[in-house]
């Protein structure tokens, strides 16, 4: 992970694998963070994914059930949040009602001390409040910087959502933190008025230069707001870095699922450079995957270039829609449904060529730690799913035909050297060392995937039986409508990798 | 007209605007009851306060009566004091105790309803022969203590209510804001909660001052004669025939008086009542 940054840095907050359980569910799960002085950091993630949270533990709002977090090198996990040179903006502004604009603003200052410069005899340094005309002069300066110069005798209850927002941000930056945490400052603000708070406080945070870190669910924000971006997802880092490195090379599918549009395909590399989907061949800038190692793959709407005779995959326009300055269209190529965005409109129904350049195609590792599958009821104790039918637990609700969603955890499958012996034959493609033990992946004559963790090796091509008891196959009803979305078994996918990730780390170390 | 009106009232609205009667309609019962119980009581107590009881005739004498006596002055004076002690005592133990019913932490409502809503079960007069039991075991002599802890015990959740009403309903991260920019846990209390439950807080001492600036039946039950209370007097006046006119100029007095007070309270609360709210 690129979450652990040297000591050569100037980080101004740490967090060491800081993990958070609220009534035995855990929000934040092993978090590991450090964050550069005045930089703009996004913490970015769908509701529920421990963003919030962790931004609460940083204020000093919530204690971590474990791990530790560093204000410049100096430990303040435990450290209440009055005493910690932090402030924060709320998300709903949580303004004093009682209190106007100015002394609204004033609360900070009021309770601040500051050193005098001189010693007492004991040799401690002298501490004083701030004067009345200090106060005045700080909070007028600030007044003027979020644009509410005359505002400062009026009540909060009178000011608009907008006006609420830049006071709240005012009465934060007026303590002078070393840092400030933003938690979802924009979301009760209008589109328009959003959009404006946006450039505004990106400008805010370049001439201030104080540290902001800033959480949002929505990505364009994020994307066009911070230095740096932090996915995140069930409590867990998906992927640190720039903006543009976010959006251009995420780390796996949940990430570029959650970051913009994207086709997210499942492929084979067929050598360095060279990966196959879609039953083509396409040219790739990724290397360093095994030879056959199955990967998934993103391709950006915008990266798919459309031409009527020539190109990569035949394909069927099947719903375009204008979106103002780009058409984007659902395209049926190879049995999947591609997303393009491009100037040029086609018409429904028209045969058209999709072609792709190696720099949009992008190669992430296949990471999970539950394999799932849709099978389908064969009878009362038989299931049948990638290619075999295993027998299950059947509670009584599942009938004879029955489409049902199977989940079968990495572990619980076991792999046999005589494929007589398993419910169904398979290839060995992959064996990756994770540590402590091997993570198998195969395929079967059907074309499913199976990961199995296991602590045998297994070399390539073998031939095994895949083996699992009844118990371990999670059975559920399934709507017809989640055969087409694969993507909800991707935001599955990646909190599986945050698991399978921590085991690397720990692997490594 | 009336009756139809009331049981009309009792039917789902969409019937009722089938009918042309509008929601206003809804309060017709209660403005019967009020005018039934309160304002005519109100007015032939202003008769019998202006009248004097042999002739009937209009007369300032009753309220001469109380001016020109300083004793009675004092008794009321006296109560007007331990309805205040009574209301400071309880407001001391109840805010603490609201404040730890809200907190988050807290799981509050079951123990809140027990505390509450049980002593109100029992009736008033029962549960003063209680305290009386309860203090004469703990051999407490003085009147005026039992006297005290009395109204304390019987109006304290009063008190209650309206302050965890008001505390409970308070934004959590105005209290994480004001820690946030630097407020320890005193500061934050006497900085953002107290002002912001300021609406319960008037709520509070308005429902524990008001009855106990009148009542009667507990310095009857605890106290001896040193611990007679302005209502002990405007009851006995009421209790001999001959005595309304003056019980009534007596009531009209302490009604006054307890007018003002709540003006006082609402002028306190002015433009903060966004919470909760004065009476």
């Amino acid at each position: 992970m690129a979450t652990v940054t040297r000591e050569k840095f100037d980080n101004i907050i740490e967090i060491k694998n800081v993990t958070k359980v609220f009534d035995g569910i855990t929000v934040v799960d092993n978090v590991n963070l450090a964050v550069r002085r005045g930089e703009f950091v996004t913490l970015l993630g769908p509701s529920g994914c421990g963003k919030t949270t962790l931004l609460r533990m940083i204020a000093g709002f919530e204690l971590p059930t474990a791990g530790s977090i560093f204000l410049e090198k100096q430990d303040v996990t435990a450290m209440p949040p009055h005493l910690r040179p932090i402030n924060t903006v709320f998300q709903k502004y949580a303004l004093f009602p009682h209190l106007n604009v100015f002394k609204n603003i004033a609360f900070g200052l009021k309770l601040k001390r500051i050193p005098t410069g001189e010693l007492d005899k004991k040799g401690k340094p002298v501490y004083r409040k701030f004067t009345k005309d200090e106060i005045a002069e700080k909070v007028e300066r600030v007044l003027k910087l979020v644009g509410l110069d005359a505002y400062g005798h009026r009540d909060i209850t009178g000011l608009s959502g907008g006006q609420q927002q830049r006071v709240a941000i005012a009465r934060a930056i007026v303590c002078e933190p070393k840092v400030l945490l933003l938690d979802e400052p924009l979301g009760a603000l209008d589109l328009k008025m959003r959009k404006d708070m946006q450039s505004e406080l990106a400008a805010m945070h370049k001439n201030i230069g104080i540290t902001f870190i800033y959480v949002t669910h929505d990505q364009e924000e994020a994307l066009t707001m911070s230095d740096k971006v932090v996915v995140m997802t069930d409590g867990a880092v998906q992927q640190y870095g720039t903006p543009k490195k976010i959006y251009d090379e995420p780390a796996n599918a949940f990430v570029a699922d959650f970051i913009g549009e994207s086709n997210i395909l499942s492929g084979v590399m067929k050598k360095d450079f060279c990966v196959e989907f879609c039953g083509a061949e396409f040219k790739c800038l990724d290397k360093g995957f095994g030879k056959d190692e199955r990967v998934d793959l993103v391709v950006r709407p915008e990266d798919i270039a459309i031409d009527a005779k020539r190109g990569m995959l035949e394909g069927k326009v099947v719903s375009t829609v204008f979106k103002g300055t780009y058409y984007e269209m659902e395209i049926l190529a190879a049995d999947y449904q591609f997303t393009v965005q491009n100037t040029v409109d086609r018409a429904v129904g028209e045969t058209v060529w999709l072609s792709v350049e190696p720099n949009g195609i992008h190669i992430m590792k296949k990471l999970k730690t539950v394999n799932e599958f849709i099978g389908t009821v064969v009878d009362e104790t038989l299931v049948a799913f990638g290619g075999g039918e295993f027998e299950f637990v059947n509670d009584g609700t599942y009938q004879k035909g029955d489409a049902v969603r199977v989940k079968v955890p990495f572990d619980k499958i076991e792999l046999t050297d005589d494929e007589e012996d398993g419910s169904v034959g398979a290839n060995v493609t992959q064996t990756f060392y994770k540590g402590s033990y091997y993570q198998v992946q195969v395929y079967t004559d059907d074309d499913a995937d199976f990961f199995i963790d296991t602590v045998d090796e297994w070399d390539m091509n073998d031939r095994v039986g895949i083996k699992i008891k009844p118990e371990d196959i999670a059975v559920e009803h399934t709507e017809s409508t989640e055969l087409e979305h694969a993507q909800a078994a991707d935001a599955a996918d990646a909190s599986a990798q945050a698991e399978t990730e921590k085991e690397e780390t720990e692997g490594a170390e | 007209m009336q009756s139809n009106l009331i049981v009309a009232g009792a039917k789902p609205q969409k019937k009722l605007k089938i009918r042309g009667v509008k929601r206003s309609a809804f309060a017709l019962p209660y403005l019967a009851l009020s005018v039934l119980f309160v304002i005519v009581p109100l007015f032939i107590m202003l008769y019998y306060a202006f009248t004097d009881g042999a002739s009937g005739a209009i007369t300032g004498a009753n309220f001469v009566h109380f001016f020109s006596r300083p004793n009675i002055m004092a008794v009321m004076g006296k109560s007007f004091l331990v309805a205040l002690i009574t209301t400071v005592l309880c407001f001391l133990l109840a805010y603490p105790l609201a404040l730890v019913l809200s907190s988050p932490t807290f799981n509050k409502k079951l123990i809140l309803v027990m505390l509450f809503v049980l002593p109100m079960w029992i009736s008033s007069l029962l549960r003063t022969y209680a305290v009386k039991i309860v203090l004469y075991m703990l051999e407490v002599s003085n009147a005026w203590v039992a006297v005290t802890v009395g109204m304390v015990y019987d109006f304290f959740p009063f008190m209650l209510l309206p302050l965890y009403s008001v505390l409970s309903g308070m934004d959590r991260s105005l209290i994480e804001a004001s820690q946030d920019l630097g407020a320890s846990a005193l500061t934050t209390l006497f900085k953002v909660r107290l002002p912001l439950s300021l609406p319960g807080i008037v709520s509070g001492v308005l429902m524990v001052f008001m009855p106990t600036v009148s009542s009667f039946a507990i310095s009857d039950v605890l106290g001896d004669t040193s611990t007679y209370m302005f209502g002990n007097i405007i009851n006995q006046w009421f209790a001999n025939s001959g005595g309304w006119n003056i019980g009534s100029a007596y009531s009209l007095i302490l009604l006054v008086l307890i007018a003002v007070t709540v003006v006082v309270a609402n002028k306190i609360t002015k433009g903060r009542t966004e919470i909760g709210g004065v009476l």
